[in-house]
């Protein structure tokens, strides 16, 4: 009975995931009237440039893959996501669908007396007499102004469902320690790791009688990176932590734990260096203050999005090799070396997605280790 | 076009750098096996920071 039970509701789930799963179509009559735009295929260099750039950017919906139907229209396949926006005339919500995976401006919204359209992935508010978008030479609207976007956007739904999954692997590993000292099922997995942050990381780094206090903060970071650097190796296309507005929280997160446990001693020596001639003193604080609040959480910062971001552009670059190479090789061939060469890309990505996790990790507990060091003095 | 020598700079400037740390993390360790970890560890750290520096100087001269 209770493994029937547990069956239905994994299928009753599958179910509404599948159910979530739609198609946009853009008819053909449109398709005529902006021939640039071909609803998303992708042919020349430019193109693929294009199409990278806009992966690596934060879209309102997933999109899978697109085809042409036999009446000529093209479909696109994917999931569609809540949007949530705060306009003149107050709080607005719907589904991304509605923009018809439209991303130039041409599809206009109408809820709540306000028309919204999406232009280059960020959402636009239509003058009131407007009823077409106006673009610049920039390709700016000129007759539309940006709104307050909270939606559910794709980095938002894998931050959630990050959270989730953390949630629920990590509660399971903590009720396990309540049966016996051996976790069972999937915390079995998660051990080792949690020992090894502690071991590796947070120990020899912070020291023995401070590193508890921030454990908390280690794992969660390192998980919260991993399992997100691996959704974006998902055809998904999760691109988030190669979002710099991300990695700047993070970094941020960082700053300000060592700076708030910073002891006596840090201080010290960070403002008035003790042992160093009286003038250099104040040349020394200046400098150690822009490494210490600047330098540092830039570092963590940029390592992780320029990481992330490479990656994900050679792999999306490589697997276009598919297209460039079709002339000279065939289909058969030209798919053949594309998928060798982004499979082994895609087995160093694993080793990258680990490897930033635990940099970040690493490079936090060494900046809040120097912070919360205590001299001893003779 | 400049910035594309600059970037084709700072990737030698880095590669040297990474070559260095690499090579002498290897000598150490078949001098010391015994301290492979800490080894490691220690050159991913310093190998972490010159990828920083690298990534911020491209990252600037976009």
């Amino acid at each position: 009975m209770n493994i029937a039970s547990k069956y239905l509701s994994r299928i009753a789930l599958l179910i509404i995931l599948m159910s979530s799963f739609q198609g946009f179509s853009i008819s053909r009559d449109r398709e005529e009237q902006h021939p640039a735009g071909k609803g998303g295929q992708v042919d020349t260099k430019e193109e693929i440039s294009d199409y990278i750039a806009h992966h690596l950017k934060e879209s309102h919906d997933f999109h899978l893959y697109s085809y042409t139907n036999d009446v000529g229209d093209r479909k696109h396949i994917g999931f569609s996501l809540p949007v949530i926006l705060w306009s003149s005339n107050g709080l607005v919500t719907f589904m991304s669908s509605e923009f018809h995976h439209d991303d130039a401006g041409h599809t206009i919204v109408e809820r709540n007396g306000s028309k919204f359209t999406k232009l280059h992935s960020k959402i636009y508010e239509l003058d009131e007499a407007a009823t077409t978008v106006n673009l610049d030479e920039e390709h700016h609207p000129t007759n539309a102004h940006k709104v307050l976007d909270f939606s559910i956007t794709k980095s938002v739904f894998g931050i959630l469902l990050t959270g989730l999954l953390m949630f629920l692997g990590f509660n399971s590993l903590a009720k396990g320690y309540k049966k016996g000292a051996i976790p069972t099922g999937f915390g079995r997995l998660l051990e080792p790791l949690v020992i090894y942050v502690r071991d590796e990381i947070a120990r020899p780094n912070i020291g023995e009688k401070k590193y508890r206090k921030f454990m908390p903060y280690l794992l969660t970071v390192f998980f919260f990176i991993w399992i997100l650097n691996l959704l974006g190796l998902t055809p998904f296309g999760f691109n988030v932590t190669g979002q710099i507005t991300i990695t700047v929280c993070l970094a941020l997160f960082t700053l300000v734990v060592y700076v708030s446990n910073g002891s006596k001693d840090f201080w010290a020596h960070t403002l008035w260096m003790p042992g160093v001639p009286k003038l250099l003193r104040p040349i020394l604080a200046v400098l150690e203050l822009v490494g210490f609040l600047l330098i540092k959480p830039f570092s963590l910062l940029v390592r992780l999005f320029a990481n992330i971001t490479a990656g994900h552009s050679v792999v999306m670059g490589i697997a276009a090799l598919m297209i460039l190479l079709k002339a000279k090789f065939g289909t058969a061939g030209a798919t053949g070396i594309s998928f060798l060469l982004t499979l082994f890309l895609m087995v160093i990505e694993l080793l990258v997605a680990y490897l930033q996790a635990f940099i970040f990790t690493m490079l936090s507990a060494l900046f809040i280790g120097m912070a919360v060091e205590e001299h001893e003095h003779h | 076009m400049y910035n594309l020598i600059g970037a084709g700079l700072i990737v030698i400037g880095g590669g040297v750098g990474l070559g260095q740390i690499g090579g002498k993390a290897m000598e150490s360790i078949a001098r010391q096996p015994e301290a492979a970890g800490k080894i490691q560890t220690a050159m991913i750290i310093i190998g972490a920071l010159l990828e920083g520096l690298a990534f911020g100087a491209l990252l600037l001269g976009k």
